[in-house]
């Protein structure tokens, strides 16, 4: 309210003889117009062009390539990797959230784990494959696992590695969100800790978990440093195909086969999402 | 509810409260979880980690220390033959990325920001959102679309800087949410209502009363936004630009094990740790002052 009154009081006095009225809306101009040339454009690119064939005339058969068994493979392949690092980053990420949540909040350990998790959920990229590779790859310093080329496990487990500490750094509000009075009221009833979790503590963090999770498949999904490190002879998930169709032509011919392939991500991507921001809303219920 | 309100203030400072709250017995098993769990996990981070430090510092014979390949940082040749320029000049070009990217996130985001919380307010939850939705749109996807454009750029400049254009897109929702936060703890109406009265201009409004009241928040922005430069490979990759992570990702495939490669590897990974340890001791301060 108090906004409108200084736009209309204090815009006006000296200089609006002087100066032509410009909308304040001008001012984005320049932010609008860079997000619509690097961010919308080319996302309308995608979407238009995977509806085309390469000579350019609209195909909307495309779609129907989403089904071929090959392209299906790449995103069941996508959806095994996501599936497995995000649970199980999400298990263990709440262990390690509710550890660094009950100590103390300016402690030493607890900004050791959120600046390492900070940096570990970024730095991803290709170093973490270089890591784990001389940690347990075929020259391994520790030992060498025989399953560190395995499609989902070995890549999994690299993969845990950055999913655990993003599951930290999202899920560590929800646990200090818990309000000690709602403990104490269970203990004053009587309730064992495993009650107190069963039924107070379980369902209250319950949509926020399941966001979490959500926000990790969603995180594995568009990862493509880690895993073309790891290998990048074979593709198993969508990213390495989108990859390999942007470097080389061949493959389903008659169709934009990189952008089909990433309408799809656009797809998967956006329903994950959606039911993330569903579930934040159910969540944030009980966190204010 | 205003019963409850200060309740509400005694749940920022978890520790002390829920400790006090639980019983001796339960405070010890408590104890000897956490410290079970930070031994676990610290392990479980830190041994990849160590795994990489002690290669890079491998000797000619197996089991030996030498640090000649942190001293290669500076000297590797690449594999000229196969198109890659020397060591030095990719690091070169990812630090100059990570600067420029910097300058443009904040010249774009900050003024912008500020208008819109003072004068078009009803732009500010589309804003959020765009500034959001680089979170949603994999960078594999970007690419795909980037192509055609980048064709355009590359006709009037071939640079790797060049990368930047789309640098600050994914840098967009961490620093926009950095500048949020630091924006959000200040009364930018009364600040802008005072300047204003006084006789300031919008400009003078936004530069010398606005901007000098969330350097933190500035700091933080530009901190998220070189970590993300620094380890950025994807795009880089796809676009056929060399940065950091280009240039180790083509050394691993074709001199696999050169010490550098993870003596390089080991020195980005301390220096992205080192910002992002700055960035926690700056939030620190700033909470301690208010507090």
């Amino acid at each position: 309210m108090a906004v409108a009154a200084t736009t209309k009081t204090g815009a006006r006095p000296s200089r609006a003889g002087r100066r032509l009225a410009v909308p304040a809306w001008t001012g984005t101009v320049p932010f609008l117009a860079y997000v619509g040339v690097f961010l919308l454009w080319p996302t309308g690119i995608v979407v238009v062009d995977s509806l085309k064939n390469p000579s350019g005339a609209w195909q909307l058969s495309n779609i129907t390539e989403l089904a071929n068994p090959l392209v299906r493979g790449y995103f069941i392949g996508s959806f095994k990797l996501c599936l497995l690092s995000s649970v199980a980053g999400a298990v263990l990420g709440a262990i390690l959230a509710y550890a660094v949540a009950s100590g103390n909040p300016d402690g030493i350990v607890r900004r050791l784990y959120l600046s390492a998790s900070g940096v570990l959920a970024q730095f991803g990229g290709v170093t973490l494959a270089f890591a784990f590779l001389v940690l347990i790859g075929p020259v391994g310093l520790l030992f060498h696992a025989s399953w560190y080329y395995d499609f989902p496990w070995g890549i999994g487990l690299i993969y845990t590695y950055f999913q655990i500490p993003l599951m930290v750094l999202v899920f560590l509000p929800a646990i200090d969100g818990l309000k000690i009075q709602w403990r104490e009221a269970s203990e004053n009833l009587g309730a064992s800790a495993w009650q107190y979790w069963r039924y107070v503590g379980g369902p209250l963090l319950a949509p926020a978990f399941l966001g979490a999770t959500l926000l990790l498949f969603a995180n594995a999904l568009s990862a493509f440093a880690t895993i073309a490190a790891w290998e990048n002879q074979i593709a198993y998930v969508v990213p390495q195909q989108i990859s390999t169709a942007l470097s080389s032509e061949v493959g389903l011919s008659n169709v934009n086969v990189a952008d089909l392939l990433a309408l799809g991500m656009i797809v998967m991507v956006a329903i994950v999402m959606t039911l993330y921001v569903l579930l934040q809303r159910r969540a944030a219920r009980w966190l204010r | 509810m205003a019963a409850l309100a200060p309740v509400g203030e005694v749940v920022r400072e978890p520790s002390a409260r829920r400790a006090a709250g639980v019983s001796a017995r339960r405070r010890r098993r408590l104890n000897a979880f956490r410290y079970l769990v930070f031994t676990v996990f610290g392990l479980f981070f830190a041994l990849p980690l160590l795994a990489m430090a002690r290669f890079s510092l491998e000797g000619a014979k197996l089991g030996t220390w030498s640090v000649t390949a942190w001293s290669q940082i500076a000297s590797y040749q690449g594999t000229q033959a196969v198109g890659i320029p020397p060591l030095i000049s990719s690091i070169e070009i990812t630090l100059e990325l990570a600067v420029i990217t910097c300058a443009v996130i904040v010249l774009l985001l900050v003024p912008t920001m500020i208008w819109i919380r003072l004068r078009v307010r009803w732009l500010s939850r589309t804003f959020e959102f765009l500034c959001l939705l680089p979170l949603t749109i994999p960078a594999i996807v970007l690419v795909v679309g980037l192509g055609p454009i980048y064709n355009r750029i590359q006709r009037v400049s071939l640079s790797a800087l060049m990368l930047f254009w789309v640098y600050v897109i994914l840098a967009l929702p961490y620093a926009y949410r950095a500048l949020a936060a630091g924006l959000g703890g200040l009364d930018v109406t009364t600040l802008a209502e005072a300047a204003r009265s006084l006789g300031a201009r919008w400009l003078t409004v936004i530069v010398r009363v606005i901007v000098p009241n969330m350097w933190q928040a500035i700091i933080n922005a530009l901190l998220l936004t070189s970590a993300l430069v620094l380890g950025e490979f994807t795009i880089a990759y796809l676009l056929l630009y060399n940065n950091l992570q280009v240039e180790l990702y083509s050394i691993s495939r074709n001199t696999p094990n050169a010490g550098v490669l993870f003596a390089t590897s080991t020195a980005a990974l301390a220096f992205a740790f080192a910002l992002l340890l700055i960035l926690s001791y700056v939030g620190r301060r700033r909470r301690r002052s208010r507090g």
